[in-house]
């Protein structure tokens, strides 16, 4: 009997020949990745009392959530954790200015590699299943644990396999795509599964593309979320780490793997109109038509989910020529300073300015509720975020809408929730 | 070690589905690292109420997929410095789950009695067991007996203290 990829990773990992769900194995961390709550985990560290980490060069640290520091008690967080990188010889240490939102560094700087097992005290973490790793969110005493022994015990998640065919539609992409899913599924749809996508659509989409699903696949509960490991992703990764990854039977799931569940969808059928989660969760998703006209203060394109270059360009080809309606504001945040580089070379940044949007510098912005674009309340955001809880971006008596990048882009054009096809072509002198 | 791992207390709050860790403890408070003063902030925005109304030991009960969204230690920190005795769910998202395994407070899954209980119930939670028992009337109610391993991390007082044995010098 074959093995799902999440149960091939783990038993690598834990060096067994098979393992099967429900069992608990105690796996090797191949890479431990912190933010600013590394001061938490840095606290529960020097509480257990272990003179070293494990192993400096595979613990990653990148300040994102509160990026430049946005208070004084931001400040000496900031200070403590690179007094401890200094300390303990961590080298992959990426200062404000030199990095962006944890996850887009992780992947941009090569740091991820297929069929490793990543551990990060953020629950995005699951982002790095689009590159072949085994990859999930814990806490920061867990973490303290991991900085002290180098490993952690799982247990072997059960696997959902979904598999997706058909072309979209203009106009909608993977962030539709992974809402639909949730809406169907519900916030616990995946609680303690692994996830595999596989199917031409996804095979067709980019590496940026592949990450919303597996970001966003946290937000049904799963532990992780794989993408395939091919032709698209090994070429990412040589551009990323500037050697060859050989292919391996072992980044792939066996063909006859043992699966809890498959879904199929048809994206044309199923997905035909962009998607949004409305207030207050993510599963609570409806088609673009049905909340068409909603007025908007604040649209947001940023974020672990959707703040890459390929959605700063779907946000400035819908923006081109025209101006944000008086009553919203725009505000993007490219996810790294790489991107934000890339999208000023490119014109994506100047496009964007010239329709009035602000644009912050990377990290995880307004997202968390902490900063750069907090809303009062009675105030409505469309954002290309990953929450939408009660008062997650601000006031409790506020509310966000997820949607893409495009969708939010038009949103600002419209002053309202509005589908591209709505604002494009209307361009002002 | 049985009795140990029996509780006693009066149900605090009884809360919904898919209680996210945003309205247990708001992002803005995450630059708090003192665990217990996060405490000062558990529900703030959402349920300011209820932070006043628990005793120490008491209980909270919840329904499905209690704690999801983030995997900030805070949420869990915040329910057990304001004196919380244990949560008892219909069932925990996975990182708030190992997150109460490793912070040492009890996260009981039952959705038997996170459906019956009621504020104000006095209850006993057997944890080793897994009964769950309405004092005033006697009630059982069935819930996952503890996990070997989460039983040892509890008995530690969590996982700082437990590693601490093992490596502090």
């Amino acid at each position: 009997m074959g093995m799902t990829l999440a149960e091939k990773i783990l038993a690598r990992a834990s060096g067994r020949e098979t393992v099967r769900p429900d069992e608990i194995v105690v796996a090797a961390v191949d890479l431990a990745m912190s933010h600013e709550n590394a001061d938490l985990v840095r606290k529960s560290f020097l509480e257990i009392g272990a003179p070293r980490v494990w192993d400096p060069e595979r613990i990653v640290i990148i300040l994102d959530h509160r990026v430049p520091a946005e208070s004084e008690r931001t400040a000496a967080t900031h200070k403590a954790i690179r007094e401890f990188v200094q300390a303990q010889g961590i080298r992959h240490f990426y200062d404000v200015g030199r990095g962006g939102i944890c996850h887009q560094v992780l992947a941009e700087n090569g740091h991820v590699l297929p069929g490793m097992v990543v551990v990060g005290t953020d629950s995005h973490t699951t982002t790095h299943g689009a590159l072949g790793a085994f990859a999930t969110g814990i806490g920061a005493t867990e973490m303290a644990g991991v900085w002290t022994e180098g490993r952690l015990w799982f247990k072997v998640p059960s696997t959902l396999r979904i598999l997706v065919r058909g072309e979209f539609a203009p106009w909608v992409c993977a962030k539709d795509l992974i809402l639909h899913i949730i809406g169907r599924l519900g916030a616990d749809g995946a609680d303690y599964r692994a996830v595999e996508f596989d199917g031409p659509t996804i095979r067709a989409m980019t590496v940026a593309s592949r990450m919303v699903l597996a970001n966003l696949s946290m937000e049904m509960g799963a532990k992780v979320a794989f993408t395939p490991v091919d032709e698209t992703l090994l070429e990412y990764l040589e551009s990323r780490t500037g050697r060859t990854i050989p292919d391996s039977p072992d980044f792939s799931p066996d063909p006859d793997a043992r699966y809890e569940k498959v879904l199929e969808i048809d994206v044309a059928r199923d997905v035909p109109e962009p998607q949004v989660a409305c207030p207050h969760s993510v599963d609570n998703v409806r088609p673009l038509s049905e909340v068409r006209g909603t007025p908007v203060h604040q649209a947001v394109v940023g974020s672990c989910t959707n703040g890459r270059l390929e959605d700063l360009a779907a946000a400035a080809e819908v923006v081109r020529g025209q101006r944000v309606h008086p009553r919203t504001r725009l505000l993007v945040i490219p996810a790294s300073q790489r991107i934000l580089l890339e999208a000023i070379r490119l014109g994506y940044i100047q496009t964007l300015i010239e329709a009035g949007a602000m644009i912050n510098p990377p990290g995880c912005g307004p997202c968390v509720g902490v900063h750069q674009g907090i809303l009062a309340a009675g105030e409505t955001c469309i954002s290309s975020t990953n929450r939408n809880f009660v008062g997650r971006m601000g006031s409790k008596d506020s509310f966000v809408y997820l949607a893409s990048p495009a969708v939010v882009a038009a949103s600002a054009i419209a002053g309202e929730i509005a589908h591209p096809e709505d604002v494009l072509g209307e361009e002002v002198a | 070690m049985t009795g140990e791992f029996k509780l006693r207390g009066r149900v605090a709050a009884r809360l919904g589905d898919n209680i996210d860790t945003d309205v247990i403890y708001p992002g803005r408070f995450l630059n708090i690292t003192d665990r217990e003063k996060t405490a000062e902030h558990l529900f703030e925005l959402a349920y300011p109420e209820i932070r006043s109304r628990i005793r120490p030991g008491d209980f909270l009960v919840a329904g499905k997929n209690f704690g999801c969204g983030s995997s900030r230690e805070q949420a869990t920190a915040a329910i057990k410095y304001a004196g919380v005795g244990a949560v008892i769910a219909a069932s925990f998202a996975r990182i708030f789950f190992r997150n109460s395994i490793n912070l040492g407070l009890p996260a009981v899954v039952s959705p038997e009695a996170a459906a019956a209980l009621q504020e104000g119930d006095e209850v006993e939670v057997d944890l080793t067991g897994g009964v769950i028992t309405r004092l005033a009337t006697g009630e059982k109610f069935t819930a996952a007996p503890l996990d070997p391993r989460a039983a040892e991390l509890l008995a530690a007082g969590g996982l700082v203290p437990f590693l601490k044995r093992k490596y502090g010098g």
